[in-house]
């Protein structure tokens, strides 16, 4: 049992799991994988902590590609970005906030959490899994920020520590407020339920007077932290609308609440009745709750970056051949920079080293590295693939050619042209009605009975209230917002749900969005390949990790690779192999000595030479989404499609016939030309929603309507937008669309429902004919059974539309 | 029917001692993680100090 379990375990990394592909590492009877894997284990071992590999097996990260560069976090001793950084400082104490992506299990938890064991300067931590965070306290007079970020570091858990760190996020706990807005109302309603039980029995004379006058007394009491505390947004809510010469569906609310106040205390006071400040109570309880319900946020998704997010503080400058790190905001043009493997370009600048290799993945959506030469002009936001570089900096990053949007007046201010929900354009007619016919009622009954014209006017506005009406917008849009983040597609709020229902333009980008790179087409051009070239080329190809060389091997199949004498891959340029003695090259043109012209072409070639004779090379072209076209057909006939690529025009007819023959195709587009594009549409009326997924794409994102950024992995980057969709929804994409528009019948219908309740109400009020136990029973009976009404129908209609599955065996 | 009197005193005092703890532990940040001490909750931290107690079997701990 024991010889089985080792044999399973020896080629595996005991840290990290990744199979150890050279001879693994042996120490105290484990393999690594590599010396940085061990050193991780050492530590943990030293200091009584190795329950963490009892926790999840091979919890670790591989420590591999780590950066090995020791003066990496020397920024950190600057004083000035310790101050920003650090949540609290006191004399001996210092707080600080990490964003740690690496955290992905129960084991980063528990070693987390367990660091005052490794360095007793650390006085404890915290981890929030769902946010990836973790806020370490210690004490900076034995353990400096850098020092910390290091330790962290050498354990595998390097902090991303990001420019817009440097600008301290005035948090604000808003969704703290509104609970205990919630708690206070939910207290008082509780308890003046108790106190107001006795006067729905009133016929049965359970309570002498004495007992009855103190029980109203409490609720008056009790309906003032409602009034002045759990209601106080609405009346400010009301008065901004107000102002603005408008009627917003809390215009209504505060009318009623006041109504309901005053009439009671009124009751209460001048008649010795007893009011119906349990229902006010009630009123409030639930409408919180609906607001509550409604806010529900993703808040552990980030949908306000801007390059700030994407950018290190600092970077390694060379003066005079001497390496100093400064913070980015230091950076000046002329300035001599140097950017290793997996560092980002923190801003325009010129290749001064022979040459790089720039994956610009999460600028176009485009995974494979590009190639640059001496001397050429490289934008920021590429990530730099091989060797160490040097750069010149030509402009400061706040001004670089793609952070350049940024400055663009769309991000200034939110100048979206703003869509009036659909519940305030109906509580406008609505309020003014509700006002006419109190008035109307008070007219008609003053000359006959005063007493009674006052209870008709208060009547017709309390039972006018639409609590029905306004709950019914809340708790559809709460919970169409949560079946929409079970299909993985998250909305930064719930007003988003009427924008994407009221759409009839789509615009997608191409590279990235309607194209995913793992699903490529390759095209072999040159002579045939023999059966055993093509086993060399699959044993090449299964050594890199590039993605050109996953891309042929894909292709090739099920070839058996060949056994090769040695194989060596030089970053940035290709494989070479030497099989029975004959030297084999893969890679780029200059590499294997090919001399073809392919300036007028577009996509990735690799060749591929024996002895020096280039036998041919493959063509490799980002194919479409599996679903992109089935997708594009559904959404044809109902929307206006556009979509936008930063490529050539050359494939036009090829996608023109994949997709659909009547989508409008923009070539050659700069990320500003995408966001001019969306600003034309939106002049001409349209209502559009912007699909994309990289940091070109978030000028139009901005720009649109409602822009959604289409991600593989959701907590990692995605451009600022209203709205990420995780890639594999992709295909979801008609079926989403369609639930915004029914939810939106569904707010109509139950509007119709509500306003329904209230005719009936408001006939009866008119004539001064309802009685406390009717209005008692009325009201909550109304609201309760649209809330019914909505969920039932949202959940309908999304398992109809196959969002949700019903969970029955 | 006077005890009526008392208990009602009563019972606000326990109602807004429980409104008042709610809001304490809100403060203290209790809701604003809902999702990591689940886990934390299931970690063991009693195996470690019994096997110091006991003399230590071996070193290998699979």
């Amino acid at each position: 049992m024991k010889e089985v379990f080792h044999t399973d375990t020896r080629s595996r990394c005991y840290h990290c799991g990744e199979s150890c592909e050279q001879d693994p590492i042996l120490f105290d009877d484990k393999d690594f994988c590599c010396q940085g894997c061990k050193l991780v284990y050492e530590i943990l071992d030293s200091n009584d902590l190795c329950e963490y590999y009892n926790l999840e097996a091979n919890p670790g990260q591989s420590q591999k590609d780590s950066s090995t560069s020791k003066n990496r976090f020397d920024y950190l001793d600057d004083s000035d970005i310790e101050r920003k950084l650090l949540d609290f400082k006191n004399d001996q104490e210092s707080h600080v906030t990490f964003y740690i992506p690496q955290i992905h299990c129960a084991s980063c938890i528990w070693l987390l959490e367990k660091l005052y064991q490794i360095n007793s300067a650390i006085t404890g931590s915290r981890v929030d899994f769902l946010r990836k965070k973790v806020q370490v306290k210690f004490l900076h007079t034995k353990l400096s920020l850098r020092e910390l970020v290091r330790l962290l570091s050498v354990l595998g858990f390097e902090p991303k520590i990001s420019l817009s760190d440097m600008e301290r996020k005035a948090k604000t706990p808003v969704d703290r407020k509104i609970l205990t807005q919630l708690a206070v109302a939910g207290f008082c309603f509780g308890n003046m339920m108790l106190f107001s039980l006795p006067e729905y029995f009133a016929e049965v004379d359970l309570l002498e007077v004495g007992f009855k006058r103190l029980f109203d007394y409490l609720n008056v009491l009790l309906s003032l932290p409602i009034i002045f505390y759990s209601a106080s947004d609405y009346y400010r809510s009301a008065w901004n609308a107000i102002l603005q010469r408008k009627a917003n569906m809390d215009v209504p609310i505060v009318l009623g609440i006041f109504a309901f106040f005053f009439y009671s205390l009124w009751e209460i006071f001048a008649q010795g009745n007893a009011g119906y400040m349990d229902s006010l109570g009630g009123l409030l309880f639930f409408l919180l709750l609906g607001k509550l319900y409604q806010q529900k946020t993703f808040d552990t998704l980030e949908f306000d970056r801007d390059y700030k997010a994407y950018f290190p503080i600092a970077v390694t400058r060379l003066i005079q051949d001497r390496e100093e790190v400064v913070p980015l905001v230091n950076l000046q043009v002329g300035d001599v920079v140097m950017v290793r493997d997996e560092e980002l370009i923190p801003a325009d600048a010129v290749l001064l080293s022979d040459r790089a290799n720039i994956d610009y993945s999460f600028v176009t959506g485009e995974s494979i590295p590009v190639p640059k030469q001496k001397g050429e002009l490289i934008y920021a936001g590429g990530r730099q693939k091989g060797d160490a570089v040097l750069l010149l900096i030509q402009k400061v990053p706040s001004q670089s050619y793609l952070t350049d949007l940024w400055n663009n007046e769309v991000f200034e201010k939110s100048n979206k042209r703003l869509l009036e929900p659909l519940a305030n354009r109906i509580s406008g007619v609505f309020t003014w009605t509700v006002i006419a016919i109190a008035i109307a009622a008070f007219g008609f009954w003053i000359g006959n009975d005063i007493s009674v014209a006052f209870k008709a006017f208060t009547t017709v506005l309390i039972v006018a209230c639409p609590c029905a009406l306004s709950m019914s917008t809340p708790f559809t849009l709460g919970n169409t917002l949560r079946i929409f983040g079970k299909g993985k597609f998250y909305l930064k709020n719930a007003s988003v749900v009427e924008l994407l229902a009221l759409a009839d333009t789509l615009v997608f980008d191409k590279t990235g969005t309607l194209t995913d790179p793992a699903n490529a087409s390759i095209e072999y051009v040159g002579e045939s390949l023999s059966a055993e070239t093509k086993s060399i080329v699959k044993a090449m190809v299964e050594r890199s990790t590039h993605p050109l060389s996953n891309r042929i091997n894909l292709w090739l199949g099920k070839v058996i690779s060949a056994e090769l004498e040695q194989v060596q891959e030089v970053k940035g340029n290709g494989i070479e192999a030497i099989y029975k003695n004959q030297t084999v090259r893969l890679g780029s043109m200059s590499f294997v000595g090919a001399t073809v012209d392919l300036s007028s072409e577009t996509g990735n070639y690799v060749f591929l030479s024996v002895e020096g004779v280039v036998l041919g090379y493959f063509h490799i072209q980002s194919g479409l989404r599996e679903e992109a076209s089935a997708v594009v057909q559904k959404l044809s006939g109902k929307y206006e499609i556009h979509v936008l690529s930063g490529d050539r025009a050359h494939e036009r007819e090829a996608l023109g016939r994949q997709l659909s023959s009547d989508i409008q195709f923009n070539f050659d587009q700069s990320p500003l030309d995408k966001l001019r594009y969306l600003k034309v549409l939106d002049g001409q009326g349209q209502n559009t929603i912007m699909l994309g997924d990289g940091l070109n794409d978030a000028g139009a994102l901005q720009e649109s309507q409602v822009g959604i950024a289409i991600t593989d992995r959701v907590s990692h980057f995605s451009p600022a937008s209203d709205a990420i969709l995780d890639a594999t929804s992709f295909g979801k994409i008609p079926s989403f669309l369609a639930f915004a528009k029914a939810s939106r019948t569904i707010i109509k219908v139950s509007f119709g429902l509500s306003i329904l309740y209230n005719i009936i109400g408001l006939s009866l009020a008119v004539q001064g004919l309802l009685s406390p136990v009717l209005c008692a029973i009325l009201m909550p009976l109304s609201s309760i059974s649209v809330v019914v009404f909505t969920t039932l129908a949202t959940n309908f209609i999304a398992v109809r539309k196959g969002l949700i599955q019903l969970n029955r065996p | 029917m006077e005890a009526i009197f008392i208990l009602i005193g009563i019972s606000l005092v326990l109602a807004v001692t429980f409104l008042f703890l709610f809001f304490k532990a809100m403060k203290s940040g209790q809701f604003d993680d809902d999702y990591t001490p689940s886990i934390r909750i299931l970690f063991d931290s009693q195996p470690k100090k019994s096997m110091k107690d006991q003399p230590k079997k071996s070193k290998s701990y699979e």
